[in-house]
């Protein structure tokens, strides 16, 4: 079994997905997709509903391989690497690329457990004392340890929605992942929480390459480096429409049905 | 390209839906509907409580009542003081003094008189030289409502007896073995038996049927097979249990005798196959698809965002399970295991099929005895002669519920553990 590459910072690409379809069963969900996501950079994923995002978006660390039907075409380079190749192993792939989940989902255990239970079962070896430092630095870079500090021993149930997604996040980044996926990280959240996770998100830009999913438009323009349009074709088949900055697809965009779709005019 | 357009709802339709006066009919009907199923529900409970009640109440009026107690011989006559309060010697003394022949080899042979305690000999010497005998016995609703017609019939058919309260269920009826006189008999046995059975067969059925849900539920595809298998288990949770009965004595008593009896570990095991470890066997055999069941459920309903959680964090399938999955799913799985559990304990038609004994009078001393159990001993009791039987089999049926709910208590407390701790 092969081990990932390390990052190659002469690559300026964190992941690249080429002529990539995926399918449920024998639906067509995503069709020919291919472009590059910039390392350090937060892109945006955007588009109607159903219209593939979510899907494209779990490819990139494999965790489509949990819904039984699901099958990815093309490829998904990662460091140079395909990360369906044959011989990478997904446990692997989701530890280097991490993933935020649309609902908070914190596992009904402690605050610190939670942050913990990644780096144990990754084969953690430091002390006590440690872990608990990791545990605090975690909790700080997701700028929840002020709110949470006195409470770790508490459930991660007992926290509110928005500072629930803030623990995930922390979760996240405790097993030090290179790239980290959020599927509509904030649609449960209130807009205070939702400022909150964006700002924070320009805070993980400079160590984590940051792949979002919003149907939320002003946060896509505000918040993202990148952004890419999806939609549907004639056969429901999700592909890619206009991927460029953000500022030239949100003030210029090229094609005319992204246009109309961050205007409102449709979707 | 997108979105269908959406169409307006035409008038037409919407004003098929009742309107004002109408509507408040409507409302009134829906409730009265309501109603009447919220009576019949609560005919059902009543009913469900008026049959727990009877169920209870005479269970409860067989094993108290007053008894006419008589004596061949009177105690007066054997020591000047009352025999409990002879020392061992002085009881060894009147035992070897007045018993003798047959009965006195056979004691001698189930464990020498000389080495037996005070309690042991009281017992003997109540048995066999004072003969102690109930001579007859009447339920609790007569002795509380009815008394007068007790002393009466007491005076008139047994004139040397003496009316005693008796609670046929009490210490001495749990810690004294079985005995042919059922006032002397005692539920011992039964109870070790049917103890070291569930704990038995608790330790082989969770495990496997916990085991075989998991697989299941997280790892099994689904294609043909597992299909069949998953209605296989289903089909077997219906299953009579007198079947696994048949099967038990055809496999375990039978076919495997050499290991069940104990003939494998060498000589002294148990002269057949009818042993504890056969009775566990079937009876684990018999809750497993109830165990794997109820376990499978509590396993389908642990939320999938948990399981992305801990996949996403590069756990593995394994990891996943154990840290998560089962944590999660545990307090279902328990209940499941507390229904398994109770069955197991109950169950009496397998157990007589495999043939366990009926009339035995030495403790089960490991998996490889013969042994007796609490339903066993209750169904040989009602089914004899004597009036008395029908007593103790109510404190036989009365211990045996004790040592359900305890068993009941004990799983609850433990599932309401593991559920706080989440
Ligand atoms: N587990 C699945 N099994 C079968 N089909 C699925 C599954 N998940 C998604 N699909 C299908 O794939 C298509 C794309 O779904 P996806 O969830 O990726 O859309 P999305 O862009 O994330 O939509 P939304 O914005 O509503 O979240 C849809 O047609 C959907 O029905
Ligand atoms: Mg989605």
């Amino acid at each position: 079994m092969s081990v990932l590459h390390d990052p190659n910072p002469l690559n300026p690409n964190a992941i690249e997905a080429r002529g990539m379809s995926i399918y449920y069963g024998a639906f067509r969900a995503v069709k020919e997709v291919s472009f590059s996501i910039e390392s350090q950079k937060i892109t945006a994923l955007i588009g109607p509903s159903g219209c593939g995002k979510s899907t494209v978006l779990r490819s990139f660390n494999r965790m489509n391989d949990l819904i039984a039907v699901a099958r990815t075409e093309g490829e998904v380079i990662f460091h140079g690497q395909n990360l369906y190749g044959p011989d990478v192993d997904a446990v692997e792939v989701r530890r280097r690329i991490g993933m935020v989940f649309q609902k908070p989902n914190p596992f009904p255990k402690s605050i610190y457990e939670n942050i913990a239970f990644g780096p144990r079962i990754n084969g953690w070896k430091g002390t006590k004392a440690e872990m608990d430092d990791l545990v605090e630095q975690s909790l700080r870079g997701a700028a929840l340890w002020d709110e949470v500090k006195d409470k770790l021993k508490e459930s991660g149930l007992s926290l509110s929605g928005g500072q629930q997604q803030r623990l995930c996040i922390a979760r996240a980044l405790a097993v030090e992942p290179e790239v980290i996926l959020m599927d509509e990280p904030c649609s449960a959240l209130d807009p205070i929480s939702t400022l909150k996770i964006e700002e924070l998100m320009f805070e993980l830009r400079r160590q984590y390459t940051i792949i979002i999913v919003t149907h939320n438009m002003q946060q896509a323009a505000r918040a993202s480096d990148y952004t890419a349009f999806f939609l549907m074709d004639q056969d429901r088949a999700g592909m890619l429409v206009e991927y460029g900055p953000t500022d030239q697809i949100f003030k210029d965009p090229k094609d005319e049905r992204t246009e109309q779709y961050i205007s409102g005019r449709f979707g | 390209m997108s979105a269908e357009p959406i169409q307006p709802l035409t008038p037409g339709s919407v004003r098929r839906l009742p309107q004002g006066e109408d509507f408040r009919r409507n409302i009134a009907r829906r409730r009265f509907i309501g109603r009447i199923w919220r009576y019949l529900f609560f005919s059902s409970l009543i009913i469900g409580v008026i049959a727990l009640v009877t169920l209870l109440g005479t269970i409860v009026n067989r094993s108290f009542g007053t008894v006419a107690v008589q004596e061949r011989v009177n105690p007066a006559t054997l020591a000047d003081r009352p025999l409990e309060d002879l020392s061992q010697e002085e009881l060894l003394a009147i035992a070897q003094a007045n018993i003798s022949g047959n009965v006195r080899r056979r004691l001698d042979r189930e464990e020498p008189l000389a080495e037996r305690n005070e309690a042991e000999l009281l017992r003997i010497i109540e048995e066999f030289v004072l003969q102690r005998e109930v001579v007859n016995s009447w339920p609790l609703s007569e002795t509380l409502f009815n008394y007068r017609h007790i002393e009466e019939q007491a005076a008139e058919e047994f004139p040397n007896a003496r009316l005693e309260f008796r609670s046929w269920v009490s210490w001495d009826f749990i810690v004294r073995p079985m005995s042919r006189t059922p006032a002397l008999a005692g539920i011992r046995t039964a109870l070790l038996g049917s103890i070291w059975m569930i704990v038995i067969t608790m330790l082989l059925a969770f495990p496997i049927g916990v085991g075989a849900a998991i697989y299941l539920e997280e790892y099994a595809r689904d294609n043909l097979i597992n299909r069949i298998i998953q209605t296989n288990i289903n089909n077997l949770a219906g299953v009579p249990s007198i079947i696994y009965g048949m099967l038990g004595l055809a496999i375990f008593v039978r076919g495997l005798e050499y290991f069940t009896s104990g003939q494998f570990l060498g000589p002294g095991g148990a002269p057949n196959g009818r042993t504890l470890i056969s009775a566990a066997l079937t009876m684990a055999l018999l809750i497993l698809p109830l165990i794997i069941i109820n376990a499978q459920e509590s396993i389908r309903a642990v939320p999938n965002s948990l399981r992305q959680a801990s996949y996403g964090l590069g756990a593995t399938q394994w990891q996943t399970i154990w840290n998560h999955v089962l944590p999660v799913a545990l307090p279902g799985i328990l209940t499941g295991t507390i229904l398994g559990m109770s069955r197991a304990v109950g169950e009496t038609a397998p157990l007589i099929v495999i043939g366990a004994a009926t009339y035995i009078v030495t403790d089960p001393s490991g998996p490889f005895s013969s042994f007796t159990a609490l339903p066993i001993q209750i169904y040989n009791w009602t089914s004899r002669p004597q009036d008395q039987f029908r007593d103790i089999a109510g404190a036989g049926i009365v211990v045996l519920l004790i040592l359900l709910l305890s068993l009941n208590a004990a799983a609850i407390l433990l599932r309401n553990r593991f559920r706080r701790s989440i």
